[in-house]
């Protein structure tokens, strides 16, 4: 496998094989508005399942204990609510607090006789209010506000890098698509959202962007000069870049998805319901929704954004005529060069001299 | 440019460094471990340690009802506080919808326990009387206490002010130091530390006596003129002066409200014309009060600076003897004091945790499990160049272990369970910039160039690429700690963290243990095994070796090929060497290819001795990039064409 997979690579980066991602654009860009209707209409139905850390919740508190055993809780709760995933804690040396999302009365009611029964306590030992949630609006205000941020100041600091700011914005909308289908994705399941889901998001939004520059670097450097030649437009030079980069995306979310899987895999089929399950699930979903978007959406979107650029539309039109008018004319054996435009792989610029510094020295001494 | 020897020492030098900081990093632990209460493993958050939970109930002065906003109010000011003093990532809920309960992990230290039960109502009163800390006889002693006191500069020249209020109800009326005051204020003593500790809520429409909260100076205080609720925002910094420039001297500056602008003008107005510090000790017996206001919080007086001018544009600066510290503690007083509550502790009581041990535990055994699959992925797709991968990893590894260890002991960071599950994502990010640099470097041995000149070139191309993507984490992580709060700044820490271990990684060991490598004989004459075999990576151009030779690496993995690179190694040529001249096949062929235009010289040459190779042979191998035959034509080409839409 190893030996084909280093062919592929080899293929990709000498042009002999080559995907036209770019080309077929309009294909992808289906494919990314289908999917994201779709789980924009999950994420309003079924919609969120929200935690105990944001909605508030039930919270009972068994005192006078002798013994402070989780599990004696949560089958207590189990009895009542078997959904639910209580969050159980001993209190001092002789209380037990049990929090469950919020329930109903006849619920508190019942949760409350159970755990009597389970701690063997009287009535007046048990008790039961409302807590607020821990993951407030300030909290989420905040958030926010640091996302926004965020997004402008990626914005800019890619504007200036890339000195293009449809780069950045290419990006930016590949960063929303990915989030949309995490979290569509996340509601479909109905998995509780707590504070360790959100983390998973935030990991997303940073993997995201990181994907997706790595990817423009490439093409920054493809199109770097690609208006100074008449071989290839800027989309075959982008389609270029984002070949010869595939075998490091594939490899990169593999080594990435792998401790995630790992994660998940645990989490959700020993441990059950909890932290590492929720946090994982996001990571995995956007991880791989993040590599994908980065070569199939990002990618043919900030090509379809520079064309926009009356220098380089004006550029493409020229080239690609310029090839017509050559195919139709000479068809000399030699010009093999010229069949394939998406196999030219070179340097679009010719090299220059590089003075006497670039020429090997001989040492002094012999070694 | 460099010579080769330099860039060996180079190479030797980053590893030294990178040893360096690995020491430094467990050396600080471990004099931490002997000389204070450092630990060898970091500390557990809420949820796998279990914590302090304290449960408040809020009071307000006047006996309001507290509404829902004013706790939402609280908890957020209290969060502030507890984040201020490290990233502990404490959970702060309400109750039944009057109580709040904090929960802090750990064992919390009694500051950070003060921080969150402060009552914390801030208030500004003017003085009326003072004295040293500790005499029964406060004008004989007062003096030498403090030196000049703290004086408030208007921050711009103030214009005409607000009419002053009738004299008749002024708070600053002397007439209000009643001989039961006096005898209160003669018999507290200052420098008896249980007299510190403030506390308990007072009237704040009668005078009181309070002590500074340092113990040397008391007071007699009129009623308040102004609350915390008023400030709009304090914040520290160096003074300027009215050309400013800026002074090495610490500063408050504070900003009102609309409200507490007005207020406060109407109060400098008036102290304004009082005696100054130095004419109020002058004149014995005091006859009216000296032109000071307290700023008050928790019933010790915090600050007490005299007015000279009215200030009327709600801006004021607080200058004195401040350090750095002191300053910026005092603003962050001003900033939180703005409560408008006091909370009386109704149980404190330690809570286990809310997760298992059993999470933690399976987390970790994910998180190994998950990295032997990237071990045996890394093998697979790079052979022996993977080991540098896991080395690099574990180095990474280390670096972070070390890290949020120390910084667990100095700035109270805990980990959580999404913490950890975080740091086990950081393999897959940290990786990617090992396989974007690997990659690089097979790019280049796939253009033909010797390893050495491969791993100049590739580190060149890749270390851009690493630090803009980086550049781009750490800008999240940046933005998210400094503007979010509770678990996402946690989240952000280890984001900023591990990227940073990231870039230290890849430049201190992952390259320079590359460019030693390359030097071998293993990975320099490309053995199959060692990942960068030029002919597994379908390197078949032409190369100058230098000093007028050309290599050539034959499609058949011959000994002669390996010689030829082998030799080609010897001579180490320099950086700018490796331009494909395709020198060997010029000697014939017809120039019959001057109507491929838009070809480079290079590329016309390459595919002559293409041509001639092909005609010579007849052999199947492929050959330059720049010129593939015909049955390498790819089948996405023809397709490409006929799209035309590009």
């Amino acid at each position: 496998m190893a030996v084909g997979f280093a062919q592929w690579g080899n293929d990709l980066h000498t042009g002999r094989k080559s995907y036209n991602i770019v080309g077929q654009r309009r294909k992808f860009y289906l494919v990314s508005i289908v999917l994201s209707v779709v789980f924009i209409v999950l994420l309003f139905k079924p919609g969120f399942n929200l935690g105990i850390e944001f909605r508030g919740g039930s919270e009972f508190t068994v005192s006078g204990v002798t013994t402070q055993s989780q599990q004696l809780a949560e089958e207590a709760v189990a009895s009542v609510a078997p959904d639910e995933v209580p969050r159980v804690s001993s209190v001092g040396s002789n209380a037990v607090r049990v929090q469950t999302a919020q329930l109903t009365a006849d619920q508190v009611t019942a949760v409350r006789d159970a755990l009597m029964k389970s701690f063997d306590v009287g009535e007046d030992k048990v008790t039961s209010s409302f807590v607020g949630p821990s993951w407030g609006k300030d909290v989420s205000q905040k958030a926010i506000t640091g996302l926004v941020v965020f997004l402008i100041l990626v914005g800019l600091v890619m504007t200036a890098y890339f000195r293009a700011w449809r780069m950045a914005v290419a990006a930016l909308i590949a960063l929303f698509h990915d989030l949309i289908i995490t979290a569509g994705v996340y509601a479909l399941i109905g998995w509780e959202v707590t504070p360790a889901t959100v983390i998973g998001f935030l990991t997303i939004l940073g993997y995201s962007i990181y994907d997706t520059v790595v990817v423009f670097d490439k093409v920054r450097e493809n199109t770097d000069g690609v208006l100074a030649q008449t071989r290839s437009t800027y989309a075959e030079r982008a389609n270029l870049a984002v070949n010869q980069t595939l075998v490091r995306s594939i490899n990169t979310s593999v080594v990435a998805l792998l401790p995630v899987a790992s994660i998940l895999f645990i989490g959700a089929f020993i441990l059950g319901a909890g932290t590492l399950r929720d946090i994982s699930l996001a990571l995995f979903v956007g991880m791989a929704v993040g590599t994908y978007s980065s070569i199939f959406l990002a990618t043919p979107l900030e090509v379809t954004l520079r064309y926009r650029e009356p220098a380089i539309k004006a550029h493409a039109t020229k080239v690609l005529a310029a090839r017509a008018k050559a195919a139709s004319g000479a068809v000399d054996g030699e010009s093999v060069g010229e069949t394939s435009s998406l196999a030219f792989t070179g340097a679009l610029k010719p090299g220059s001299h590089q003075g006497n510094a670039a020429q090997p020295r001989k040492r002094k001494g012999t070694k | 440019m460099a010579t080769t020897n330099r860039k060996k020492s180079r190479s030797n030098r980053s590893l030294i460094g990178l040893g360096i900081i690995i020491v430094a990093i467990f050396g600080s632990i471990f004099a931490g471990t002997q000389l204070s209460d450092a630990a060898w493993t970091p500390k557990l958050a809420l949820d796998l340690e279990g914590g302090t939970q304290i449960i408040l109930r809020p009071v307000t002065l006047n006996n309001e009802k507290v509404t829902s906003q004013d706790i939402d109010q609280a908890i957020a000011i209290i969060r502030q506080r507890v984040d201020s003093s490290g990233v502990s990532e404490a959970e702060i809920t309400s109750q039944g919808g009057t109580n709040i309960v904090v929960a802090l992990p750990g064992t919390p230290s009694q500051e950070t326990l003060d921080l969150v039960r402060e009552s914390a109502q801030m208030q500004f009163r003017p003085v009326l009387y003072f004295g040293s800390g500790a005499g029964t006889d406060p004008i004989a002693t007062a003096e030498p206490t403090t030196g000049a006191g703290p004086t408030v500069d208007p921050t711009p020249a103030p214009t005409d002010a607000a009419t002053t209020p009738p004299v008749a109800t002024n708070p600053s009326d002397f007439a209000q130091v009643t001989p039961e005051l006096q005898a209160e204020f003669a018999a507290l003593n200052c420098a008896d530390p249980a007299n510190l500790t403030g506390g308990g809520t007072k009237d704040p429409t009668t005078p009181i006596v309070a002590c500074a909260d340092d113990g040397a100076m008391k007071y007699i205080l009129g009623p308040m003129e102004l609350a915390g609720s008023d400030i709009a925002s304090a914040s520290s910094g160096l003074q300027t002066n009215s050309q400013g420039v800026q002074l090495s001297t610490w500063a408050v500056s504070i900003k009102f409200t609309g409200e507490g602008t007005k207020k406060f003008a109407e109060t400098t107005t008036r102290l304004s014309k009082l005696p100054s510090y130095e004419m109020w000790l002058a004149t014995q017996p005091p006859t009216q009060a000296p032109n000071m206001f307290a700023m008050v919080l928790d019933n010790l007086v915090i600050s007490a600076p005299g007015v000279d001018l009215i200030i009327a544009d709600g801006r004021a600066e607080i200058t004195g003897n401040f350090t750095r510290e002191s300053a910026t503690n005092l603003a962050n007083q001003l900033n939180f004091g703005a409560l408008p509550l006091t909370f009386e502790v109704q149980s404190e009581s330690q809570i286990s945790a809310t997760l298992g041990s059993e999470q933690l535990e399976k987390g970790l055994l994910a998180g190994v499990i998950g990295l032997l699959l990237v071990v045996l992925y890394s093998l697979v797709q790079y052979r022996a160049l993977g080991l540098v991968t896991v080395a690099s990893l574990g180095i990474a590894g280390l670096i972070t272990y070390g890290v949020i260890t120390l910084l667990s002991w100095t700035q109270g960071y805990r980990l959580s369970l999404p913490g950890v599950a975080g740091l086990i994502v950081a393999i897959g990010i940290t990786a990617d910039s090992f396989i974007v640099y690997f990659e690089r470097i097979r790019d280049e041995l796939r253009d033909g160039r010797s390893l050495t000149s491969a791993v100049d070139t590739g580190w060149d191309r890749a270390r851009r690429t690493i630090l803009a993507s980086d550049g781009v984490n750490f800008l999240a992580a940046i933005v998210l700690y400094f503007l979010a709060v509770g678990g996402v700044r946690g989240f952000a820490f280890t984001l900023g963290l591990t990227t940073i271990v990231d870039v230290l990684v890849v430049f201190l060991f992952t390259h320079p243990i590359m460019k030693l490598l390359a030097k071998t004989k293993f990975f320099g004459d490309g053995h199959p095994a060692s990942g960068l075999d030029p002919h597994r990576l379908g390197a078949t151009s032409v190369r100058y070796g230098g000093r007028g030779r050309v290599v050539r690496v034959d499609a058949e993995p011959s000994g002669q090929a390996t010689k030829d690179v082998q030799s080609a190694a010897g001579t180490k040529p320099g950086k700018g060497a490796k331009e494909l001249v395709g020198a060997s096949a010029r000697t014939s062929g017809p120039a019959t290819d001057g109507a491929a235009s838009g070809m480079t010289i290079a590329e016309r040459r390459a595919a002559r001795a293409l041509a001639e190779k092909k005609s010579e042979k007849d052999s199947d191998s492929p050959h330059d990039d720049a010129a593939p035959d015909d049955d390498a034509a790819p089948d996405a080409a023809s397709d490409e064409n006929k799209d035309g839409k590009l």
